[in-house]
């Protein structure tokens, strides 16, 4: 069918438009400023605006919330918090069955720094944050685990009632004999790998506006949702409406989002059912803050892979043993990262025997969800490493060991051995030209004169399967079969599109496929146009998704790679549909035969006698205006819209086998790395990245995509992770903290292309945006290890890293002595200072005013009041800025150890909106040589909540300010001319050199 | 210095893209914010509001300024430049716009209204500029979909082009 009319068979008309780097329909708007993001486009009149209270803590029962005073808030309408969300909403179901409830927003319990615990709906934004801070929690604060190893120990803390300990899944399979094969290979090589948290960050953040409809008992939801829409169903669940009465509307323009876009479906509930408690349209906006700190995260993952090798080389089989970390709520589609995969775990190879265990875990860390290459990094990052190991192992240059193990290129399509179907492909060819082309053995003899100079020079190499259009049945792999029989199958990948034409023969399209910045309107304009035989410029293409009023299901949206294989294909299917019947009302009008018929440069007309033709328009309009001349059999031409899902596609079966994805592309990527031996800095010398995505569409996109998908990998290998303090506390809130490459870092890679088409897709294009977030991280990380000649390699690869492997293991810094602070460790970041301040009061004096709520109240910095609880408990109400944020915190000081007029320790805390603080300092006194009282102090606090995660670099010096302010303030009062000033200790400084601080 | 009241919107007057227009603001509303939802000029993005992103990278008074670490109160009285003040005519594109449609030099777009303030900026007062200075200057912005590469392939061609045309344009004079 598709080749019948492919568009390349198109005669008399020059070449067609697909295969062509047309401009962009989408740029014009977008480069004057009139792109219509979700932001950008009004709200109607009365709208409110949302702010959100989150969690300081990764783990702690929420004791009580006192909301009296946001609510008396200038601009407040309502604050709810998880109860209210409670009795409004049902759980988000939860991808495993267990007995585990998973709400938007905490219920009783925070779980992560950065869970939403309660949200202000007022007249605007700014006013909607004031009100946050002026909510009253209290938390009892619980171990919490981030850890996703100490996750499954015994001892851990435990999220879940529900789950097993920590675990929310835990299954093996087993492919061939594994066993056997193992048994008799003559070598046994395996690696553990851990891979860290990330995430391709967008710059347009999360963005929704709900209306509730209360005579109807139906919402309206705007937001930059990028699909999956089998979320939708998710979201009508558990805003307790049937499907038809959530309209969910996505905007014209999204700000990017590979994958992460997805996790804001969350926020759809919360904003719909802040609207429906108000009775008024509710807006959200994300800041920045809240979409590194608790949007989505890639999982990380920690993975034990061991193959059975044979002497050459060869793998004969593999035993996968994966931890799967999805945060702390296993959010639909989760725990899909892990099961993505499952159909390639082999990766490129043929290698028949295969063992998995798949253990997937909650901690105290942001929940996860999509992300570009989804599930990719993670297996890739264990499997190439395993390759280059064996190389390494048996002394076989490791681009050997992946030439002997690729799939054979007559062996297509190949079944794997987990049951994916690789639909075609030359790995062999590939790699020959990658290595040709990118002139391997050129960087082979610059690696050698630069290692000859004793510089760190390293080569690595990836061979990746890129998987796109996802099974919407592989996640139910996660189930036994026998709950799959109970739950009934899942399977497919719907695409739809509809193409329509007006009553004056224009042509129109519409797709379920939500772009995000890729350009799915000019590709498919391309694709059309060379059906009808017309320019991209006469078609016009909409994206936005109105549930209420396109053709959608489950698989639409922007994700797993499927616009190119799926939704370009389909649209070409619908044109297709209408160019036939076009074709018999033409036949019938031009009074030829159908098969005559032929479409081009705007007209149609008659193959065999180019005069006898008429234009496009006017055949295209005959249905709307003289429907009585269309042939019999011809009900209309006016629209049609096609459902498309590839019959390869079957859900799992009995024995567990899954073709997760329709399409598989090949990558073959290698590259030369310097890493420099002073700074540690590694420099990317050459990155070669051959791809095979079968038939390109738009070269230049496909070049964008590669390009795109090469500088986050890039970031991921090198600069990006989701940090964490053993506390649960999030380090990486600003762009500052969690490190984008710029055009600094990113170096151009060579890309290089085959074109192996997929047999299974309309077009024989497949995936090939997320092909390098598999394949360069850990292509990077070879290189580094052939560099540094280590095994154990771990993303990212930051300067800290590599010193410890080229230089050895930091000598610990000096203990301090006679400290008693030193034995604490309840996993905060600790600050630690010491100094002095001389005032001219008499020490007693100043003892006294120590004690002293009054003086207390005027010399703490930003102190509204101190209330005296006893004679040495003391409570304060205090506003203090670190960096940018300002915020108001609760504190509590106890005095102990007094000895009056000489020392007192103080022990307090702070806790308020933007985190928390605890801490402990010794004061003492003694006579100042010329008179007065010199005020020694040394403290150490640790602070977690918002202020840890945005101040990382600011913390230290905002402490010593604080603290300075406070002896400063206390010298005024205390009648002295002189000032107090912070001193380091040596021993103080010393520790700020060695980095002790982060 | 005249002290506004916290709680008071007050009048914000200015040039924004040659022609006058205002706008109240409290005294902490953020110039994004009042461009975008006082003025509704929405070309100007938020990627960041902490001044790093470099989305909301606009002029003012001649100088580039990241609009999210500016208040809105600020700019009372200044002459502001927006992406939207960039083409010449609603329905044609300048230099600097049509070299980056024809180098694919934006994805998404949202990144791409503070990278050609910057640009423009930059390529008036540099007018043959290396590839590493225009490196350099796009270290100021993040843009996650392109890897850069076609960004600073069209800033150079742009810059080529709009350095040649004072020149022929004085030649054929």
């Amino acid at each position: 069918m598709a080749e019948a009319s492919s568009a390349k068979a198109r005669p008399g008309s020059g070449s067609p438009w697909v295969g062509q780097s047309i401009a962009r329909v989408e740029d014009a708007a977008l480069l004057s400023g009139r792109g219509r993001f979700i932001d950008d486009i009004g709200v109607g009149p009365g709208t409110l605006h949302a702010a959100f209270l989150r969690s300081p803590h990764a783990h702690a029962d929420i004791i009580s919330i006192d909301v009296s005073q946001a609510m008396r808030s200038r601009g407040v309408v309502a604050v709810l918090h998880g109860e209210d969300i409670r009795a409004m909403t049902s759980s988000l179901v939860v991808g495993v069955k267990a007995p585990v409830e998973c709400w938007p927003m905490a219920v009783g319990r925070v779980r992560y720094v950065g869970e939403p615990v309660a949200i202000v709906v007022a007249s605007d934004r700014y006013r909607a944050e004031d009100a946050v801070d002026l909510i009253d929690v209290r938390y009892a604060v619980r171990p919490a685990v981030v850890d996703l190893r100490a996750a499954l120990t015994a001892e851990a803390p435990v999220l879940h009632d529900g789950f097993g300990g920590n675990v929310a899944s835990d299954r093996s399979f087993r492919y061939g004999d594994p066993d056997g094969a193992f048994a008799s290979a003559p070598h046994r090589i395996s690696i553990d790998v851990s891979y860290p948290r990330n995430s391709c960050t967008p710059i347009e953040t999360y963005g929704v506006v709900a209306d509730y409809n209360a005579g109807e008992d139906a919402y309206d939801v705007l937001a930059n949702f990028q699909g999956p829409f089998s979320i939708h169903a998710v979201l009508s669940r558990a805003l307790k409406v049937p499907g038809n009465r959530l309209r969910l509307r996505t905007p014209p323009d999204s700000g990017g989002s590979f994958g992460v876009k997805q996790g804001v479906f969350p926020y759809i509930v919360l904003i719909a059912a802040a609207a429906r408690a108000t009775g008024r349209p509710v807006k959200w906006i994300e800041d920045r803050l809240e979409h590194l700190t608790a949007s989505v995260s890639a999982t990380n993952r920690a993975v034990s892979l061991a193959a059975a090798v044979a002497e050459d080389g060869r793998i004969l089989a593999l035993d996968w043993d994966q931890i799967e970390d999805c945060g702390a709520h296993l959010r639909a589609p989760e725990p899909a990262t892990l099961y993505r995969m499952h159909g390639n775990l082999t990766g490129a190879y043929d290698i028949r025997h295969l063992k998995v265990r798949n253990r997937v875990v909650v901690t105290n860390k942001t929940p996860t969800g999509l992300n570009r290459g989804f599930g990719g990094p993670q297996v890739y990052f264990a499997l190439e490493r395993l390759v280059q190991r064996i190389g390494v192992e048996l002394n076989i240059d490791p681009l050997d060991v992946i030439t002997r193990n690729l799939v054979p290129a007559d062996a297509f399509p190949y079944k794997t051995a987990s049951g994916a179907l690789l639909d075609s492909g030359n790995y062999q060819e590939a790699v020959r030209r990658g290595a040709r082309e990118g002139a391997l053995a050129e960087l082979k003899a610059r690696r050698d004169a630069v290692r000859a100079e004793g510089r760190l020079y390293g080569i690595g190499y990836a061979a990746v399967v890129e998987p796109s259009v996802s099974n919407m049945g592989y996640i139910t792999t996660v189930l036994t079969p026998a709950e799959r029989r109970k739950a009934g199958p899942k399977n497919g990948a719907q695409a739809t599109a509809t193409i329509a034409i007006d009553p004056v023969g224009s042509v129109s399209v519409h797709v379920a496929s939500v772009p995000q910045g890729q350009g799915h309107r000019t590709v498919l304009s391309q694709v059309v146009a060379d059906v009808f035989g017309l320019k991209p410029s006469d078609i016009r293409v909409n994206t936005e998704i109105d549930t209420v009023k396109d053709a959608w299901s489950i698989a639409s949206g922007n994700y797993a790679s499927r616009f190119a294989p799926a939704v370009a294909g389909t649209a070409k299917l619908a044109a297709d549909r209408i160019a036939a019947r076009l074709r018999r009302v033409a036949a019938s009008q031009l009074n030829t035969e159908v098969d005559d018929i032929v479409f081009v440069n705007g007209h149609v007309g008659s193959r065999r006698n180019p005069d006898n033709k008429i234009s496009f328009s006017r055949i295209a309009a005959l249905s709307h205006w003289s429907p009585a001349v269309l042939p019999d059999g011809i009900a209309h031409t006016i629209r049609e819209t096609v459902f498309w899902t590839p019959p390869e596609l079957t859900a799992p079966d009995e024995g567990d086998h899954i073709n997760s994805s329709l399409c598989h592309g090949f990558i073959f990527d290698l590259c030369g790395v310097e890493i420099d031996r002073t700074t540690l800095q590694t420099r990317v010398d050459r990155y070669v990245t051959m791809h095979d995505c079968g038939t390109i569409l738009h070269p230049a996109m496909v070049d964008g995509q590669v390009r795109g998908g090469f500088a986050q990998a890039l970031g991921a290998a090198l600069y990006e992770e989701y940090a964490y303090a053993e506390d649960g506390s999030f380090l990486t809130g600003t762009l500052a903290d969690y490190l984008l490459p710029t055009t600094a870092e990113v170096p151009s890679p060579i890309i290089l292309h085959m074109e192996t088409p997929s047999p299974f897709t309309p077009l024989g294009s497949k995936g090939v945006g997320e092909g390098n977030c598999m394949s360069t991280p850990v292509c990077i990380a070879n290189a580094v290890a052939d560099a540094v000649g280590a095994k154990d390699i771990v993303l990212p690869l930051v300067p800290a890293k590599l010193a410890a492997i080229v230089r050895g293991a930091e000598p610990a810094p000096p203990a301090r002595q006679n400290s008693p602070m030193q034995e604490k460790r309840d996993g905060d970041r600790k600050l630690r200072g010491e100094g002095e301040a001389v005032v001219s009061a008499g020490a007693q004096q100043v003892w006294d005013m120590l004690l002293d709520p009054n003086t207390l109240a005027g010399v703490i910095p930003g102190c509204h009041r101190v209330e005296r609880i006893s004679d040495t408990h003391f409570r304060a109400d205090v506003t203090l800025g670190i960096g940018p944020v300002k915020g108001r915190y609760r504190a509590e000081v106890k005095l102990s150890d007094l000895d009056p007029a000489k020392a007192v320790t103080l022990a307090g805390s702070a806790d308020g909106a933007l985190g928390f603080g605890r801490g402990e300092g010794r004061i003492t006194l003694r006579p100042a040589p010329n008179g007065g009282t010199v005020i020694h102090y040394i403290y150490e606090a640790g602070i977690g909540g918002k202020v840890a995660s945005i101040g990382g670099r600011l913390l230290d010096g905002a402490a010593k300010v604080i603290i300075g302010q406070f002896f400063a303030a206390l010298a005024r009062t205390a009648g002295g001319g002189s000032f107090a000033s912070e001193r380091l200790s040596w021993i103080a400084r010393l520790r700020q050199w060695f980095g002790g601080q982060r | 210095m005249t002290r506004l009241a916290a709680n008071q919107r007050h009048a914000v007057h200015l040039t924004l893209n040659g022609k006058p227009c205002s706008g109240e603001a409290e005294p902490r509303m953020l110039l994004t914010d009042f461009l975008r939802h006082e003025i509704g000029a929405t070309g100007t993005h938020v990627g960041c509001e902490h001044g790093v992103c470099g989305a909301c990278t606009i002029e003012i008074v001649g100088n580039l300024a990241r609009a999210c670490l500016t208040l809105a109160v600020q700019a009372d009285g200044c002459d502001v430049r927006t992406i939207e003040g960039l083409a010449p005519a609603p329905d044609r594109l300048g230099a600097l716009q049509a070299a980056f449609k024809r180098n694919h030099a934006l994805q998404c777009g949202f990144c791409t209204a503070g990278i050609l303030m910057s640009l423009d900026h930059f390529l008036r007062e540099n007018p043959r500029p290396s590839e590493q200075e225009v490196r350099d200057l796009l270290t100021g912005h993040l843009c996650r979909c392109t890897g850069y590469a076609p960004i600073v392939r069209a800033a150079m061609e742009a810059a080529a082009e709009m350095a040649d045309r004072p020149a022929k344009e004085k030649s054929d004079a």
